[in-house]
């Protein structure tokens, strides 16, 4: 088996459920360790972490540009865009930067050649350290379409954090920015809460993970006395469960005065620990029973 | 001058379609000749930039005027850009809009929407 880091993604199907909850605090609670928070249009795991000696890049896609004097007016680029990201106006192409997803064709395709790229600013990402956790952070700039390119970036710089654990905090749901999130991840942790509607999100990150072939478990959060529909979705079907956290008012404080639970409490520090060690149980266990993942 | 209307169906006793972009079809009609034909919008199944497409095939077909109850950011831009007015259209039937419009009862469409572009979500 190669040697490399281990990354484990928090996804759940939707916002609110606990995934920054728990990917902070088992950052926290795993020694030296990344952090890298993928929800890039609110990323909020800095609120916690606050994070010091940032270094931040700007994250740019190429955009095309038309030289008028060169564009004989084919035609060629507007037809080829899938996105509908050019129009042909007074006999020129005309960019809709923000629809454009800068896939480079209309560059490639234009026979006079009167196509070029600019770059254009997105968002951003900041790296940080708070204690002994490494703090990424992805931001979009709002109004844009798609927060990709700034979790890729994300992503390829971690993987020169060698051999350290890696806590992916991934945005909700589980469209394209959430497949792209835990493209690399070794283990996916889904968050889910007990309720009826909890059950629903949790079957719509259950369908990714098998989709993309992941080995997952279950994290129960905000936990009562009395049945649990995501519990009981899980023994049907045969999910593990890693660990429940209560709904409790002394988490529920620390967690709205942004404080990192398991860096506050002995309770906490004790409960997330030992949910780190069952993951860490069961990715052992699933990098040995399929050691070709 | 050759107008655009979208369509929900190809009948004009029918109803004018709530959406620009994602319309099935477009009415076209001359008011001069009276003469009218429908075409299928080649937009509609479009992931994103429906309006953007469906506004270049309105204004490559050389029309003047747009009737239609709401409109895009996007497409609107591709209409002022190529000169096409867009008209609010009324409820009731798209004869009864065509009459409308030749009576100078429409007037222009005021406020366009932000696009839905955000196919990610």
């Amino acid at each position: 088996m190669k040697n490399k880091s281990l990354k484990i993604a928090v996804l759940s199907g939707k916002g609110g459920t606990g995934k920054t909850l728990v990917s902070v605090n088992l950052a926290s609670v795993a020694g030296q360790s990344v952090y890298i928070d993928c929800d890039v249009e609110e990323p909020n795991g800095h609120l916690f972490f606050k994070p010091t000696d940032i270094y931040q890049q700007d994250i740019t896609v190429k955009i095309p540009v038309v030289d008028e004097n060169l564009c004989n007016g084919c035609h060629k680029c507007v037809d080829f865009c899938k996105f509908n990201a050019l129009a042909f106006i007074k006999n020129k192409p005309y960019v809709f930067e923000e629809v454009c997803h800068s896939c480079g064709g209309c560059l490639l395709l234009c026979p006079e050649k009167a196509i070029s790229e600019k770059e254009k600013t997105i968002g951003k990402v900041q790296k940080g350290v708070s204690s002994n956790v490494t703090v990424n952070t992805g931001i979009l700039n709002t109004g844009e379409a798609s927060g990709i390119p700034i979790i890729k970036k994300l992503l390829n710089e971690s993987a020169s954090d060698k051999e350290l654990p890696v806590f992916i905090d991934c945005p909700p749901g589980s469209a394209c920015i959430v497949m792209e999130s835990i493209k690399d991840a070794d283990y996916c942790i889904l968050v889910a809460e007990p309720t009826m509607f909890g059950v629903h999100n949790l079957n719509m990150v259950y369908d990714l993970v098998r989709l993309f072939d992941k080995p997952h478990g279950v994290v129960l959060n905000k936990c009562l006395n009395g049945e649990n529909p995501a519990e009981e979705f899980c023994m049907e079907k045969n999910i593990p469960v890693l660990g429940q956290i209560p709904f409790d008012n002394a988490l529920g404080s620390l967690n709205s005065d942004s404080k990192i639970a398991a860096r506050e409490s002995e309770r906490f520090r004790a409960l997330f620990y030992s949910l780190l060690e069952t993951v860490m149980k069961e990715v052992r266990h699933e990098t040995t029973a399929n050691p070709q993942r | 001058m050759k107008i655009a209307i979208p369509v929900d169906e190809q009948d004009l006793e029918s109803g004018v379609c709530p959406s620009f972009g994602r319309a099935p079809y477009f009415l076209f009609y001359d008011t001069v000749t009276k003469e009218s034909y429908f075409l299928d919008n080649s937009a509609v199944a479009s992931q994103g930039g429906a309006g953007i497409r469906a506004a270049q095939v309105i204004a490559d077909h050389g029309v003047k005027a747009l009737l239609t109850p709401r409109c895009g950011e996007n497409a609107e831009e591709v209409l002022s850009k190529t000169e096409v007015l867009i008209y609010k259209s009324i409820p009731g039937t798209v004869q009864q809009n065509i009459d409308a419009f030749a009576a100078e009862q429409l007037i222009l469409l005021s406020d366009f929407h932000p696009g839905f572009h955000g196919h990610e979500k």
